[in-house]
């Protein structure tokens, strides 16, 4: 009978969470907004560079730190060479918020299936793994993901890597304490009794259910790993032209922002807008997946 | 006390030797070496410079000549900044840059906690929602594009405040960076407080308070406040670190002659001994901090006792 349960229960139960959920967030004004913003945001940055009648690295010799205009067609202004500032300004979206998917992967997978062998194996293992995330934390990570950026060049995948690497923390900790919880439940038990094997129950059984708060700390993940990614870019350590960045174009920005505000406007409110409603739907789905205030 | 001091003080020395070890070999895996990209010299003359520096030997041999002058305080020689040593440049910006973090935590302490307290005695009314609002715009935008921000508005704009530079310390030009150095820090600890004083002004003994008859301003400021404090003490040591980290953009941004910018230039010109030392320096000052806030916390707090442990 408590197999049966076991069993047939949590699917429909995740189920009616991830509908129950949807209907909570799209009760919340703002994270609803937030969400509709930044859905407009990324299909701008997408299809953008298609729309503005300018490349990314063309130079209109007639308008150099042009102010925005309608008539010229620079709906944003140039910068100092000439460049259309908008198309910039998507590109360096697409590669910020490249950076946002990817990096957030790939903490997302190493963090799971750290926290996830942790809390399964227990024991020894599993303090020796706990200790090491301990002394991980204590780094300046900052300073070192800067060092590993000056030593090996600035490559996009490089950044990739470096930036998932050091936010899975917080992931494999989270993922290790519901794994610990879950672990002592009668359905791991009764897929023990049946003959699955550790693996199979880990993937299968384990992870799955962890997945609520997983993903609560993945959409406060994504803003921080945009504005890492901006701040590398802005000390001159992101990707390389003639890619750009937003923290490139704002650090670009900074520079002309005398006789050129538009340049260091533009992308900081892109920026700001996008991490601002990336936090609001963040908190939005925190509340609307937390099972505690159903 | 003293004997958990010490532990945390043991437990200190392995963090650091690992910040050291990893930047030490991450530094010298990177292709090139200090004297490339120059004009090319002479092979000769090349031989002479490594030797002079040492760079000739093995890898693990430099490792522990670094290491041992390390301990005695000496981070090497700068190869851009010809005539000076890591440790001159680092003793040259410190000064500058902790008195820039200083102003920036007491202005974060000064307003975040009257900000948190406010709105949590004024819970859920327009005060609380503006200063809420406030608080997520603060955590959400980096420093980085606030501090320009500001400089635009207030050196440009408005031309009240200059838009960079240091002159030897002087309030007009402090103000725009500490103030950009802060906000993070003012949106985090406003946060707090106000969680944790919503909960404390919950709680039996701030109803016995006011059971028997005490007013309002005493209630809180001699009850409520100190254990609602407890959790923006704990977070002093994140916020020192972040406070760390944002001096580096920000000292770059408003042209302040601190460690930051040493560090950011010396990234910038493949300086690798300098941007080591630096970060050496403030991986070691990040632990140090932690440290005096987890030792602070357990003065605050009666609850705590390390020494039991």
């Amino acid at each position: 009978m408590i197999m049966n349960n076991a069993t047939s229960a949590p699917p429909v139960a995740s189920n009616s969470l991830g509908r129950e959920a949807w209907r909570r967030l799209r009760q919340n004004s703002a994270a609803t907004a937030s969400l509709v913003l930044l859905i407009i945001i990324a299909l701008a940055c997408l299809l953008g560079p298609w729309l503005t009648p300018w490349a990314l690295d063309e130079v209109d010799w007639n308008a150099f730190l042009a102010p925005p205009s309608i008539e010229s067609g620079h709906y944003a202004g140039t910068d100092a060479n000439g460049r259309d500032l908008l198309t910039r300004v998507f590109h360096g979206g697409q590669i910020s918020l490249s950076v946002a998917l990817v990096a957030t992967l790939v903490s997302l997978v190493i963090g799971v299936l750290y926290g996830a062998i942790a809390g399964y194996v227990g024991g020894r293992v599993d303090n020796l793994m706990m200790r090491f995330v301990d002394i991980m934390y204590s780094l300046p990570f900052m300073f070192m993901v800067i060092l590993l950026m000056v030593v090996f060049g600035r490559n996009i995948l490089l950044i990739y890597a470096a930036i998932g690497a050091v936010e899975w923390l917080d992931m494999s900790r989270i993922v290790r304490g519901q794994v610990l919880a879950l672990k002592r439940r009668e359905f791991v038990e009764a897929a023990h009794a049946l003959g699955v094997s550790s693996f199979k129950i880990v993937t299968r059984h384990l992870i799955p259910n962890a997945i609520g708060p997983v993903i609560i700390y993945v959409t406060l993940t994504v803003p921080k790993v945009i504005l890492l990614e901006s701040f590398l870019s802005f000390l001159g350590l992101g990707v390389q032209e003639p890619l750009t960045s937003w923290g490139v174009l704002i650090s670009e920005g900074k520079d002309m922002m005398e006789t050129a505000p538009w340049m260091l406007i533009i992308p900081s409110a892109f920026l700001a807008i996008t991490l601002l409603c990336l936090n609001f739907l963040g908190d939005g789905l925190r509340d609307a997946l937390d099972p505690k205030t159903r | 006390m003293l004997s958990y001091t010490l532990k945390r003080l043991l437990q200190a020395i392995p963090t650091l030797w690992i910040v050291i070890t990893l930047s030490f070999f991450l530094m010298h895996l990177a292709p090139g070496g200090p004297f490339d990209g120059e004009r090319q010299l002479p092979p000769e003359i090349e031989a002479n410079l490594l030797a002079s520096y040492g760079l000739d030997k093995p890898v693990w041999a430099q490792y522990f000549t670094y290491m041992g002058n390390l301990l005695q305080g000496d981070l090497g020689p700068s190869f851009k900044y010809k005539d000076f040593s890591v440790t001159e440049l680092v003793a040259q910006g410190f000064p500058v840059s902790l008195e820039l973090g200083m102003w920036a935590i007491g202005l974060a302490l000064l307003v975040g906690i009257p900000m948190g307290v406010i709105a949590a005695l004024k819970r859920n009314s327009t005060v609380d929602y503006m200063v809420m609002g406030t608080a997520l715009a603060g955590v959400a935008i980096p420093n980085f594009v606030i501090a320009p921000l500001l400089a635009l508005v207030f050196g440009v704009f408005l031309a009240w405040l200059p838009v960079g530079g240091w002159n030897d310390g002087h309030w007009k030009n402090m103000i725009l960076p500490v103030v950009a150095l802060s906000i993070q820090q003012i949106a985090y600890i406003a946060r707090m407080m106000r969680a944790s004083m919503i909960e404390v002004l919950g709680s039996h003994f701030v109803r016995t308070a006011r059971a028997k008859g005490l007013s309002e301003i005493a209630v809180i400021f001699r009850h409520a406040l100190r254990p609602a404090m407890l959790p923006v003490i704990s977070y002093l040591g994140p916020a020192i670190a972040g406070i760390i980290t944002g001096s580096v953009v920000i000292e770059q941004i408003f042209g302040i002659p601190g460690i930051g910018r040493y560090f950011v230039q010396a990234a910038l010109n493949r300086d690798y001994t300098l941007v080591m030392g630096t970060v050496v320096f403030y991986g070691a000052l990040i632990v140090l901090f932690n440290l005096i806030v987890d030792l602070l916390y357990s003065a605050l707090d009666p609850q705590i006792r390390y020494d039991n442990e």
